[in-house]
């Protein structure tokens, strides 16, 4: 799965650069807003769905090549953490449905590794 | 040989790198060049002399340097059957000859292997001036310098790495990266972990290495930042053989390591809770991550964490 079938399928909003997200390829996703939890739980190259919006899920996504963090419940990262992400390479998604939501889409969508 | 191929998206994620290199060598650099040709005006028998003194089994046929034919010891059979070994080359040959241009790709001409039962393509310019032959051995022995070259590439790449390392402990000097991280700078939370992880990939540290390491001062510098009281230093020491993580500050130190140390149990205020930290697995994530942990703390003294990450031990886990 690559992450433009995912940004379509699940309605998300872009919140950093337009890039070619069909060559970002998806296969696994983590759920949590404990950082601590991510850094032990969360793949390189996965999807991270979380409702924390503040600059450090943007480090911590860094640190273990996070592919793209989907902000949930319509949290809104400031400026700056949106400039730090473009500056990483982490693509910021956000969307008004709950995480508990995304997660089930994205299951539906055939994500089912964690 | 199989049959080609249309590769769909889905299988282009499994190509192997032998079928890369037929889409990324060009014929030019595969072929043999300076054939050995006949001229317009040779007569069979000349071609007998020279196909059979060379061991060859055909032989593109030019007249003044543009390729015009193709002979092959199947039309030597022919002319040798009908006794007319005397007759000139032009006789026997095969004109519409399936050519090959110097810039293309080696896929092109497997293309044709595989469509027709030629043995040899002859590879011509733009102007069909003759400038080399190729052979499906010709291809293969391309394929596997190529792979050859891949092989060497990479060695030298892990030779350099490795090297870094061995020139460190001949030195009996090591390399080591220091940060200063301030008590409540959540703006720069993970920076420094970030710089060291990074410099670590590029000392040619695997990614797990990097990763172990990136998680377990990450931890640490999330702590220098929420619990001490003036902040704190992040010191990484590169050696030959592990990687020494410090973390220390001067207070308030911690009452209850054991405590501390206990999955789930956290100090953490409301406030830093809501940023996603205080899960209480901090110490535990560390202790995780490397070989060696050990804390020392006093609240007069503050609080040392040293964590060794040992490079022999992860590389033989792969």
């Amino acid at each position: 799965m690559d992450l433009k079938t995912i940004i379509e399928n699940i309605d998300l909003i872009l919140l950093t650069e337009e890039r070619d997200f069909s060559c970002i390829p998806v296969h696994s996703a983590y759920m949590s807003d404990l950082l601590s939890c991510v850094m032990t739980g969360a793949k390189p190259h996965s999807v991270w769905i979380t409702l924390i919006a503040n600059i450090n899920i943007v480090a911590v996504a860094s640190l273990l090549d996070i592919s793209a963090i989907i902000i949930t419940e319509d949290a809104q990262p400031d400026q700056e953490t949106i400039d730090r992400a473009n500056m990483e390479e982490i693509v910021l998604l956000s969307t008004e449905a709950s995480s508990y939501t995304v997660a089930g889409k994205l299951w539906e969508m055939g994500i089912k590794e964690h | 040989m199989s049959s080609t191929t249309i590769l769909s998206d889905s299988s282009a994620s499994r190509i192997t790198r032998v079928e890369e290199l037929a889409y990324e060598l060009t014929i030019a650099e595969v072929m043999t060049r300076n054939p050995i040709t006949l001229d317009i005006n040779a007569s069979m028998r000349d071609a007998l002399d020279v196909i059979g003194k060379a061991k060859i089994s055909g032989a593109p046929v030019t007249r003044d340097g543009k390729l015009i034919g193709i002979l092959s010891v199947e039309d030597l059979i022919r002319s040798l059957r009908d006794g007319r070994i005397e007759r000139k080359v032009t006789l026997y040959m095969t004109q519409n000859v399936i050519t090959v241009h110097e810039y293309d790709q080696v896929v092109e001409a497997l293309k044709i292997f595989a469509s027709t039962k030629v043995g040899r393509l002859p590879v011509v310019d733009a102007h069909n001036n003759l400038i080399g032959i190729l052979t499906k051995g010709d291809i293969s022995n391309g394929v596997l310098k190529a792979l050859q070259n891949d092989i060497e590439a990479e060695e030298l790449i892990r030779y350099r790495a490795s090297h870094l390392f061995e020139d460190i402990v001949s030195d009996r000097t090591s390399l080591i990266l220091r940060y200063a991280i301030k008590k409540g700078d959540f703006l720069h939370g993970g920076a420094a972990s970030n710089r060291i992880k990074k410099a670590l990939l590029r000392l040619g540290a695997s990614n797990q290495i990097a990763r172990k390491c990136g998680i377990a001062v990450y931890e640490a510098e999330m702590n220098l930042i929420i619990h001490t009281t003036n902040g704190g230093f992040l010191r990484v020491e590169v050696e030959h053989n592990k990687i020494v993580m410090e973390a220390y500050d001067d207070g308030p130190g911690i009452p209850d390591i054991e405590k501390a140390m206990t999955p789930g149990f956290s100090t953490a205020t409301h406030e830093v809770r809501n940023k996603g930290f205080g899960a209480g697995m901090g110490l535990v994530n560390i202790n995780n991550c490397v070989d060696e942990m050990i804390i020392n703390s006093s609240p007069e003294k503050g609080t040392n964490l040293h964590m060794i990450i040992y490079l022999d031990k992860l590389s033989k886990q792969g």
